[in-house]
């Protein structure tokens, strides 16, 4: 649960083996020799076979790919660059990374400050500690598809639970899929459902561990609770927070399932994509048009995208509560 | 592994002087209890809707208790001929099962290696599976990996979705952290002197060790192979799906047979939410450890 820029400093030295091995297995020798320098190859192995296979290889061939193009017959030419030009001019590539954009922000931004305060209530003295937590952390076992199922039809334009409340309070019913904004409020809400709490207990866990002492300093010299939260609390979980975002960083612009989901398992993402994401137009360019190359192209535009937010991300992090 | 971290144990001592800023107030309690109903809430939902008609679904007001006819839309939903359900929850079973196992056994072999083992290289190939950790190779690998999946003709068979999944680097980076905080290198030391080859150690030094870790990251690979979707959805066949696609297809062609997609979706968190209750002490102590230690 944890993708850390230091974890690998972190590392404390693994034990070296011994320089003189025991002699009284002399006859062994060579085996054990070939023991101790294969063996950790052999136990890694499995993982890097599989990253070959799984890893580099796919990686490797959506470039190779994103430089031809397919059409419907499955007929290949090679066209350099050129899918990334059609790219960075088709207004449905970029009607899909605004999408993308928005949702992100319109659920991450809340979800982090909600997850902030929630943590903070988890923080304190309470009973049935376990069930609380396991109360916040519910929404995470669900499955994104069921979310999204259930979701969709409290967002029912007709028999909608929320149009049902809307209109208790006098308000008028929105019809939440066909519209741009409200759409993408509703799909933003599902994913803020099944993640906040999980947010919250990954903030808890840095919250443990900021020294006592740092607060009791601070109530000495007159900081009231809500200036010591701001001051000492949300500077001190810095490495917590870069965690928190880079990973809903990743998981906001790879978003899927939920949309999908919500336009009944149709990637084209509203009558108009009004809540289409980069994923479901490459899975449309790809596996509905069968256009490889355009797919493929997407797909590095995609890991751009990543790289630049989390990247963006991360800055803006770093500097909360000053450079320290 | 357990849920006793550094704050509880704080709040555990009699304190010298029991600082009030750690007591629950009003606020405090307010927020929490919101945030469990917001929490229950769908699922109960799930749970109101799958048990009634289609007509009392869509009743206004709607109705806020469940019924009684939750026995004939699971009937109803399991001889679905566009789902096949029952297909898709043994596949899900399936697919979580072996992913699970295998994932975890490769991810405490490598663990042990990155942690407790030298070798020529060993620092640079685990900096390549914390780079990869950040990439996402579902999106980046689909088309490829696709037509890979084409010409095998393995499109539509479990083997195309058990594979890719086996690559976990998290589970890697998850064993390699655990070993290091579970086995003293000295105790790997010690079994070496006494002539103990590798896999010896592994399997008397290492594995019990780590076992608590293992199971974090078990309860943790099923619940993600359990709920995947964009790759099932693209290598498998509506006749032959995982429960997830099952779900989407009663989705894409009965959209308004809200109860009928409710009892399926119901169903198919049945299995999470046992291993939720039965494991939840260890699944909230490990993301809890895991989010610390990194």
């Amino acid at each position: 649960m944890s993708v850390n820029v230091d974890a690998g400093r972190a590392s404390q030295a693994p034990i070296p083996p011994p320089r003189s091995r025991p002699r009284r297995s002399s006859g062994l020798g060579f085996l054990s020799w070939l023991d101790l320098k294969a063996a950790p190859y052999l136990l890694v192995s499995p993982y890097f076979l599989l990253f070959l296979v799984f890893g580099i290889f796919p990686l490797g061939f959506t470039l190779w790919y994103s430089l031809f193009k397919y059409d419907l017959t499955g007929t290949e030419e090679w066209t350099g660059l050129g899918n990334y030009t059609a790219l960075l001019s088709d207004g449905a590539f970029w009607n899909a990374v605004v999408n993308t954009i928005g949702m992100f922000l319109i659920a991450t931004v809340p979800q982090i400050l909600l997850a902030l305060l929630l943590a903070n209530a988890l923080n304190k003295r309470i009973r049935g500690r376990l069930l609380v937590r396991m109360g916040v952390l519910l929404p995470l076992v669900t499955s994104v598809v069921a979310v999204a199922v259930v979701f969709t039809q409290l967002y029912g334009r007709d028999w909608g639970l929320i149009n049902w409340i809307l209109e208790l309070f006098g308000a008028d019913p929105i019809d939440w899929k066909a519209q741009r904004i409200p759409s993408w409020i509703a799909i933003s809400t599902m994913i803020d459902w099944r993640w906040t709490g999980y947010n919250s207990i990954i903030f808890l866990a840095g919250m443990q561990t900021i020294p006592k002492d740092l607060y009791e300093a601070a109530s000495i010299d007159g900081a009231s609770r809500r200036r010591q939260f701001w001051q000492i609390t949300v500077p001190m979980l810095r490495p917590t927070m870069i965690f928190v975002v880079l990973n809903s960083t990743i998981g906001g612009l790879t978003l899927f399932a939920e949309p999908t989901t919500f336009f009944g398992g149709n990637v084209h993402g509203g009558t108009n994509s009004q809540f289409q994401t980069v994923s479901m137009f490459i899975v449309e360019q790809g596996f509905r048009e069968f256009d490889y190359g355009y797919a493929s192209g997407a797909a590095w535009l995609l890991f751009l995208m990543i790289l630049v937010g989390s990247l963006v991300n991360f800055l803006l992090i770093r500097r909360i509560g000053g450079n320290k | 592994m357990t849920t006793l971290t550094a704050g509880d144990r704080r709040r555990a001592q009699p304190g010298r002087k029991r600082s009030d800023m750690w007591s629950a107030t009003p606020w405090t309690k307010i927020v929490l209890v919101v945030t469990i109903v917001i929490s229950a809430f769908p699922i109960y939902w799930m749970i109101v809707i799958a048990s009634r008609t289609n007509k009392e679904a869509t009743d206004i007001p709607p109705p806020f208790l469940p019924g009684g006819n939750l026995g004939e839309n699971i009937r109803r939903v399991l001889a679905n001929e566009d789902a096949h359900y029952l297909t898709g929850l043994t596949n899900s079973l399936i697919i979580a099962i072996t992913v699970t196992v295998s994932v975890v056994l490769i991810s405490t072999f490598a663990g042990f290696a990155f942690a407790r083992l030298r070798f020529k290289g060993g620092k640079l190939l685990l900096l390549l599976v914390l780079i990869t950790m950040m990439v996402p190779l579902q999106q980046m690998g689909i088309v490829p990996l696709y037509r890979v999946m084409v010409n095998l003709e393995w499109i539509g068979t479990l083997k195309a979705v058990i594979l890719p999944y086996l690559l976990n680097g998290f589970g890697v980076f998850l064993m390699t952290q655990y070993t290091e905080q579970a086995v003293p290198g000295e105790l790997v030391e010690a079994a070496r002197v006494d002539g103990a080859s590798t896999m010896r150690i592994w399997w008397n030094v290492i594995l019990p060790a780590v076992r608590p870790g293992m199971a974090v990251l078990g309860i943790n690979t099923f619940m993600l192979t359990w709920n995947d979707f964009m790759w099932p959805l693209i290598a498998l066949t509506p006749d032959n799906p995982t429960v997830q696609v099952a779900i989407n297809s009663l989705n894409a062609k009965y959209g308004t047979d809200y109860v009928l997609i409710f009892s399926g979706t119901a169903m198919s968190i049945l299995p999470l939410i046992l291993v939720f209750v039965l494991f939840g002490r260890q699944i909230i102590g490990g993301l809890m450890e895991g989010a610390v230690k990194a």
